[in-house]
């Protein structure tokens, strides 16, 4: 009797299994909207072909942020102070421009202490793909409103929230962010899509992520909710995103569909809805804000992109070698440069 | 007040102020802030230099743009002393606001030089006063109107040149020096100068004491300040990302290091070998830094006091997770904001120990301009080895003031990186584990993000971790790992930088400094040896202290510990770091601003004796 040879584990083009991308197990509440959202990070990580050696896992303090323990264990990470991620994410990517980092942030940690180093992340175009994950609640230390709930909420413990929240992505626009988009933990295709687009964008792509918090946020009338995200979910702009190794062969309708190219040379086809929005258009993206803003409609997808800036290893020309590489004869000047710069100074 | 009136109201002393007379003088120029004095005062300065008579400078400034009374000393010294003085020989009174306190503080004896269109009562019979057209000559000299305030100050230049004796050609080097050879400013200032030498030819009959001779006591020095010298070396340290944010006194570290590393540090294609962030906070900067040295990048920061408050959770963070980090804490006056624009030694205790929770940080602290160098590059190996922040302490004295000094050496050790395991090592061992004590130093094995290995990743954490850098809470993981970060400290100190130690045969007291206290100190020991009191030295360069320190601590039984700042920081760690010698150190501690002086470290020290 011949023996039957186990089912080959699939593997992507790099050779790995699906379980290769996988993290240590989660610590998180069940069906915490940030492991759902860990979970779309292993699946495009595998489905990419993501090597994992080449990804840094970054994040702050916060539920959100002991997330990257939970995805691609073969990856470098950290955990680093509250809200300020965003400038250990600038040292490391300037240290090495061929990192591809992936921060995970919470709105907490993003929206109050770290509001500033956000702002200043977004400006200099550090290489981040920052997911913010947005329950409008701290829930490490149990069900304090977070700077992004929305005004006349109500919370168990912290009663009524009178103020209004900040919209992350709002500054994000405003602050010049290239990649700008919002999304529901509850809509794994369009994470997924994001979070693809996302990886291909030159600079800081910014994409909050409302994730619902089961233990201190998920009444049926909050709106970072799980039913109210489910029953509310306007989506903005539909798109295919096309890795760089694949040709553009989707149906291109002329008038009804803009391809862009992002700088790993993937593409993004945008397909216009019945809006008629446009990401590309900056006074659009405000304005779209700011409209969801008043009447507290729950937008998401693609919000604003744009290519053209350069990130900040660019802009600060580094060479092609991440520096970490340089070799010491490049890093320390010669023994006849510095005898020359001491006889100038006799 | 006025610097030069510090020593008014000082008590009778048994220790005087080093006696001048030729080649042996302070000069002391009161003018206003932002009025272009530096410019003068750099002339005087480099033309003494080359004369090859021993000098230095320092510049006692505000906080401030334009309009606050700065003062500029100019230290001749026969005798290689660059310590400040308290007395000032010569007194350029350029600032109407300061000038009766300034002309009140020349010494007796000394001089006073003041612009006519003053009409000063001369009134002090002790001293000489010479007045010259300050105003009218910077008419004369054809400069601009907005011009004017700033060549009237080479008036002082040429009157000096020709009081004292200093060779014209050296003033006009100094001057081509300063402007990098534009033939235009070299002109218009130097025909000032010229003018100014012929008014006093003509008018002035000397009538002090005070005059130069050329020397030969600087061949093969150079000139310079800490500030540049730490960037210099930090250039020649390999550094590869720098963050920062702009603070009084250490901006000028990074302006330095912007300035050689573009000469110095572009490659083939014209493409920079590093990074220069200015961050929007000293938080920023901290975290840029430690975020770089986590990703293996010689990383580093300058900052001040207030900065160092800031960046004290990212320096607990990377003391605890183990990051290599570079940071230059140029002291200034302290508490809060303090005095921006004074010295002190301030620091000491809150770097040592900065961070919440149990935390012992690695200190250097360079005593010299070559140190400052030095310190650029020792600092990274140190910050690789011990995979921890290094804090280099220099301060506003010796960051900003310029000094003398030996010619830099070359960094003689190629890089160390410290223990860091590559993909085939990976191979080779099979994995490894983050926090493991694997050489009994306390310091494990590391690997750089991007190391092409499935085994290479690890996870950093601020938060409990055990040996395999996972999140823990149990007890004994916990303790293990605060054992281990123990025993790294005390294998810091084989490796820290000794300190240098001068031992006098008979001598029964000891003094402890570091820092720009070693002036004061050199010139205290000198004024005491003179009253027959014999004196051995010990200059820290390090904390922790290594083994010699302890040693050098049996063998004497009264050890003061000089220091600039109010409550003796340096005395209080070394009676806890080496409690057995508690009772033997004593604290001789000033902080008003200024640098100490040989003078009052003297009478500090005599007046504990008697």
């Amino acid at each position: 009797m011949a023996i039957q040879e186990p089912p080959a584990q699939s593997t992507n083009l790099i050779g790995l299994t699906r379980a290769d991308y996988k993290g240590r197990p989660s610590t998180l509440c069940k069906g915490c909207g940030h492991d759902s959202i860990s979970a779309r990070i292993i699946s495009i990580a595998y489905d990419l072909s993501l090597k994992p050696s080449n990804v840094i896992k970054l994040s702050g303090i916060g539920c959100s942020s002991k997330t990257p323990a939970y995805f691609l264990n073969q990856s470098h990470g950290f955990n680093g102070l509250h809200g300020r991620m965003p400038s250990m994410a600038t040292g490391a990517t300037l240290a090495n421009r061929d990192l591809l980092a992936i921060g995970v942030s919470g709105d907490g940690d993003t929206g109050s202490i770290g509001l500033g180093q956000f702002m200043h992340m977004v400006r200099r175009n550090v290489p981040v793909v920052y997911i913010i994950e947005n329950n409008g609640v701290y829930g490490l230390t149990k069900g304090q409103f977070s700077a992004t709930a929305d005004e006349g909420q109500q919370l168990k413990y912290a009663g009524l929230n009178e103020l209004p929240p900040i919209d992350l992505c709002h500054e994000a626009v405003i602050n010049g962010c290239g990649f700008v988009a919002r999304s529901f933990a509850g809509d794994p295709r369009q994470v997924e899509a994001l979070l693809k687009a996302a990886i291909s964008h030159r600079g800081t792509a910014v994409l909050d992520i409302i994730s619902p918090c089961v233990s201190f946020n998920d009444n049926e009338d909050s709106t970072k909710s799980y039913s109210w995200g489910k029953q509310h979910e306007e989506v903005i702009s539909d798109f295919t995103f096309i890795p760089f190794r694949e040709e553009i062969t989707v149906d291109y309708e002329e008038g009804t569909s803009t391809i862009v190219e992002m700088h790993d040379g993937s593409h993004i086809k945008l397909k216009k809805l019945d809006n008629n929005y446009d990401p590309t258009d900056k006074y659009a993206a405000m304005r779209l804000l700011e409209t969801a803003h008043e009447k507290q409609e729950f937008i998401t997808g693609l919000i604003y992109l744009n290519e053209g800036r350069p990130s900040l290893p660019e802009l600060e020309k580094l060479p092609e070698t991440p520096l970490v590489r340089l070799p010491e004869e490049k890093i320390r000047p010669s023994r006849e440069a510095l005898d020359a710069l001491m006889r100038s100074m006799m | 007040m006025s610097i030069t009136s510090v020593q008014r109201g000082v008590r009778p002393t048994d220790i005087e102020d080093s006696p001048a007379g030729v080649n042996n003088f302070t000069i002391v120029a009161a003018t206003v802030n932002g009025s272009g004095s530096q410019t003068a005062n750099n002339c005087l300065l480099r033309a003494l230099f080359k004369m090859g008579i021993p000098v230095s400078g320092k510049n006692i400034f505000p906080s401030n743009i334009q309009g606050l009374p700065t003062w500029f000393s100019i230290r001749a010294s026969k005798d290689g002393f660059t310590a400040r003085r308290e007395t000032a020989e010569i007194v350029v009174a350029l600032n109407r606001q300061t000038a009766a306190e300034d002309i009140a503080g020349v010494a007796p004896g000394g001089v006073v030089i003041y612009p006519t269109e003053w009409k000063l009562n001369e009134d002090r019979p002790d001293i000489t006063y010479y007045s010259l057209p300050v105003q009218q000559m910077a008419k004369d000299s054809g400069a601009s109107t907005e011009m004017r305030p700033y060549v009237a100050n080479m008036v002082y230049v040429g009157a000096l040149t020709e009081l004292l004796g200093i060779e014209v050609e050296e003033i006009k080097a100094a001057l081509s020096d300063h402007f990098h050879g534009k033939q235009k400013p070299i002109d218009l200032n130097f025909g000032v100068v010229q003018a100014a030498i012929d008014y006093t030819k003509q008018n002035i009959t000397k009538r002090d004491p005070f005059r130069v001779e050329r020397m030969n006591a600087n061949t093969g020095k150079i000139i310079i300040n800490g500030n540049s010298a730490g960037a210099l070396g930090s250039v020649f340290g390999g550094f590869t990302v720098a963050a920062w944010y702009p603070i009084t006194p250490s901006t000028s570290l990074v302006d330095a290091l912007n300035d050689y590393a573009k000469k110095l540090r572009v490659d083939e294609n014209g493409k920079a070998t590093y990074a220069i962030i200015q961050a929007e906070d000293e938080i920023a900067a901290i975290g840029m830094v430690v975020g770089a040295g986590w990703a293996g990048a010689r990383a580093m920061t300058s900052t001040s006091g207030p900065g160092i408050s800031l960046m004290t959770e990212y320096a607990g963070y990377a003391y605890f997770t183990e990051i290599p980090a570079v940071i230059w804490d140029i002291m200034r006056m302290g508490p809060s904001t303090g005095l921006p624009t004074r010295v002190s030694q301030g620091d000491v205790l809150m770097a040592y120990y900065l961070g919440h929770g149990d935390t012992r940080q690695i200190c250097l602290l360079p005593g010299s301009m070559e140190e400052c160098f030095e310190c650029g590059w020792t600092a990274f190996d140190l910050a690789e080895r011990l995979q921890t922040p290094v804090f280099v302490l220099s301060d506003l004295d010796l960051g900003m003031n310029l000094w003398m000094s030996q010619p830099f050496a070359y960094p003689e050790k190629p890089m160390d990186r410290g223990k860091v395991l590559s993909a085939e090592d990976l191979n080779r061992l099979g994995g490894f584990h983050r926090y493991e004590d694997v050489d009994g130093d306390g310091i494990g094995y590391r690997t750089i993000p991007g190391t092409d290995h499935p085994l290479a990743a690890y996870f950093t954490r601020g938060s409990g971790h055990n040996k395999e850098a996972q999140y823990t809470e149990r007890p004994d993981e916990w303790e293990e790992n605060l054992a281990r970060l123990a025993r790294k400290h005390e294998f810091a100190r084989t490796i820290m930088p000794k300190p240098v130690i001068d031992e006098v045969a008979g001598a029964e007291i000891a003094i402890i400094a570091y820092g720009s206290s070693d002036p004061g100190v050199v010139e205290a020991r000198s004024m005491l040896a003179a009253k027959g009191v014999k004196t051995s030295y010990l200059r820290m360069r390090a904390l922790p202290t290594t083994k010699e320190q302890r040693e050098f601590a049996d063998r004497y039984q009264r050890i003061y510990v000089v220091e600039n700042n109010f409550d003796g920081q340096m005395c209080r760690i070394l009676q806890s770091e080496e409690p057995e010698h508690a009772t033997r150190f004593r604290s001789i501690a000033k902080c008003d601003g200024l640098p100490l002086t040989g003078r009052w470290i003297a009478q500090s020290i005599l007046e504990q004796e008697q």
